[in-house]
């Protein structure tokens, strides 16, 4: 046997599961988008019909669609930077050299992150509860009134943020702190010599050689965040007033709710062009700032 | 003297951070043990008064939950060990065996990584149905069969292997399978152990797809059963609880057991992204 026929031989069963399971999918749902694929043609092929943009054009006019849209830019713009500030703040704790017991508060941070995500949201469900929750009893101390958090529309997003943030922010944690270990000790040597404070260590040091990992790290929460799911599900179902219904969300209802596949298989791919579309412009904003 | 007291904010504000990633798990932990009702009293109590295992008995006997954990266990014991073969095999043929198009193929295939996979949902379901494999363990496990990231990961790391060991097993006459079986795979441990705590823990914790594929409440995993059951017993506190429990649990202690292979695996599939 030739190293070359071996090579497919090792190679045949993850491709065929990968094109077969993944890639023909996803060129079958661009074609599925341009059907009106519902629950008769489910029944009967014969009721499927070519509608062109159609379905496009039909979301576009749907205002639950903005909705959704809106919702989940508000989860990725205000859950993103968040979920890495926190992660940056622990990972410098961590780096730092005063302190103790790393390798217990290492794990315990990142515990949360190998949680299953619906048993989370469970807890958190619980610990929003207006009269019995921890979350609001703790305010209660600082005179905070009881905040409803899963029954305001106000306040329902701000509560799911909060709880994707804790379940998430371990892991760009991690690579933060690979990535701070791997910053030459000497660079901090110099600066010290020349008497610069700890902050203007931070600012001319670590955050320009944590540049690239900050770059990952926002690529990968972007485009993560972008796939909110199961805390609304388990969450708020998308209430109060549909103030957390995501797009994936209103995908899911869409397609295995109401059996529109057609107009499913339109929004997921309405959602991959805007994720492909944000993450490329934070690429290119990121890799502009190396050149300069 | 400023060293003390910078040391003391680092390690209070370690300490204050952990207290809020933990706090959840633990009372969620202490809730479980409550009798029912027990926890919907203000101030919220921190332990049971008295300690009880009724929801447990609760969540087992009348709500089904060990059908749906062994579900969860067998299935994402399946795609473990299953992808586990297709991705040593594939990662090892881009690393170390040489064809045409290799580069190309590799580089398609990172390529597909920027797609989410729920653009594929809607076909697959559509696939899984003509399959009829719809409500069954296979619907979940076949499409996870295999992972570009799992392939990426093993590439990185098989890349490390000399040639030279290969080159003299063939010379010698050993085939490709058997060089792949004995030198291969002792070298690639490593990277086996990382791939498939990696990969048990996304399939135990993986929601939308099986929540799609196994409507029929006797295949399902126990995320999506919890999630059903929390939708139906929305004020049974101490009940959701022990559920949360039973379903978080297992994946916990296997991250601490492996922790150390968990967090490599991490940093190395995020080294090129």
């Amino acid at each position: 046997m030739t190293e070359r026929r071996a090579a497919w031989l090792f190679l045949a069963p993850a491709l065929i599961v990968i094109g077969g399971f993944f890639l023909v999918p996803v060129l079958a749902a661009f074609a599925l988008s341009l059907t009106d694929f519902d629950l008769y043609a489910l029944a009967d092929l014969h009721n499927l019909r070519f509608v062109g943009f159609g379905n496009y054009v039909d979301i576009l006019h749907t205002p639950l669609f903005w909705k959704s849209l809106v919702n989940t830019l508000y989860f990725v713009i205000v859950g993103v930077p968040l979920s890495i500030a926190v992660s940056l703040a622990t990972a410098l704790l961590l780096d730092s050299k005063l302190a103790r017991c790393k390798g217990f508060f290492r794990t315990a941070l990142f515990a949360p992150v190998v949680t299953t995500v619906v048993a989370v949201a469970v807890i958190w469900r619980y610990l929003l509860h207006t009269r019995y929750g921890m979350i609001n009893y703790t305010l209660g101390h600082f005179g905070i009134a009881p905040i409803d958090w899963l029954g305001d529309p106000h306040w329902s997003m701000p509560a799911i943020i909060l709880f994707a943030v804790w379940k998430n922010f371990g892991y760009n944690m991690i690579i933060l702190l690979a990535a701070l270990q791997g910053i030459p000790g000497d660079l901090y040597e110099a600066a010290r010599i020349d008497g610069a404070s700890w902050s203007q260590q931070l600012r001319h040091i670590t955050l320009p050689m944590l540049r690239p990992a900050l770059l990952l790290v926002s690529v990968i929460t972007v485009s993560g965040y972008f796939q909110l799911f199961a805390e609304p599900y388990v969450m708020t179902q998308g209430d109060p007033l549909q103030s957390t219904v995501s797009v994936l969300y209103f995908m899911y209802n869409e397609g295995f709710k109401w059996w529109s596949l057609g107009r499913a298989s339109a929004i997921a791919f309405l959602l991959f062009v805007l994720i492909l579309g944000v993450t490329s412009v934070l690429l290119r904003i990121g890799r502009r700032g190396d050149a300069a | 003297m400023k060293s003390r007291w910078a040391s003391a904010i680092v390690n209070g504000l370690l300490i204050a951070a952990t207290s809020i990633t933990l706090f959840p798990l633990l009372w969620m932990l202490s809730v479980s043990f409550m009798q029912p009702g027990a926890a919907s009293t203000y101030p919220p109590p921190l332990l049971p008064a008295h300690a009880t295992l009724a929801n447990y008995h609760e969540l087992f006997e009348r709500a089904g939950m060990g059908r749906y954990l062994v579900n969860s266990l067998l299935i994402a014991s399946a795609i473990t060990l299953g992808s586990l073969l297709f991705n040593l095999g594939a990662g090892y043929a881009f690393a170390k065996l040489r064809f045409k198009g290799r580069e190309r193929l590799f580089q398609t295939l990172l390529g597909a990584l920027v797609i989410p996979g729920q653009v594929a949902m809607i076909p697959l379901f559509l696939i899984m149905k003509e399959l009829g494999l719809v409500n069954t363990y296979g619907g979940v496990i076949v499409p996870a069969l295999a992972s570009v990231f799992g392939i990426f990961l093993v590439r990185q790391y098989a890349r490390s292997i000399p040639n030279e060991l290969l080159e003299a097993a063939r010379i010698d006459g050993a085939s490709e399978a058997r060089i792949f079986a004995t030198i291969v795979l002792p070298l690639l441990k490593p990277i086996v152990v990382t791939l498939a705590i990696f990969t048990f823990l996304a399939s135990w914790n993986d929601f939308m797809w099986p929540l799609i594929v196994l409507s029929d409440q006797a295949w399902q995993t126990a995320p999506v059963a919890l999630a059903g059951l929390s939708r139906e017993h929305v004020q049974d506190n101490e009940l959701m609880m022990a559920g949360s429990v039973v379903t978080t649990l297992p994946v916990l202690i296997l991250f601490l057991a492996l922790q150390r292979h968990y967090i490599q695996g991490l940093i190395l599939g995020s080294v090129k992204g």
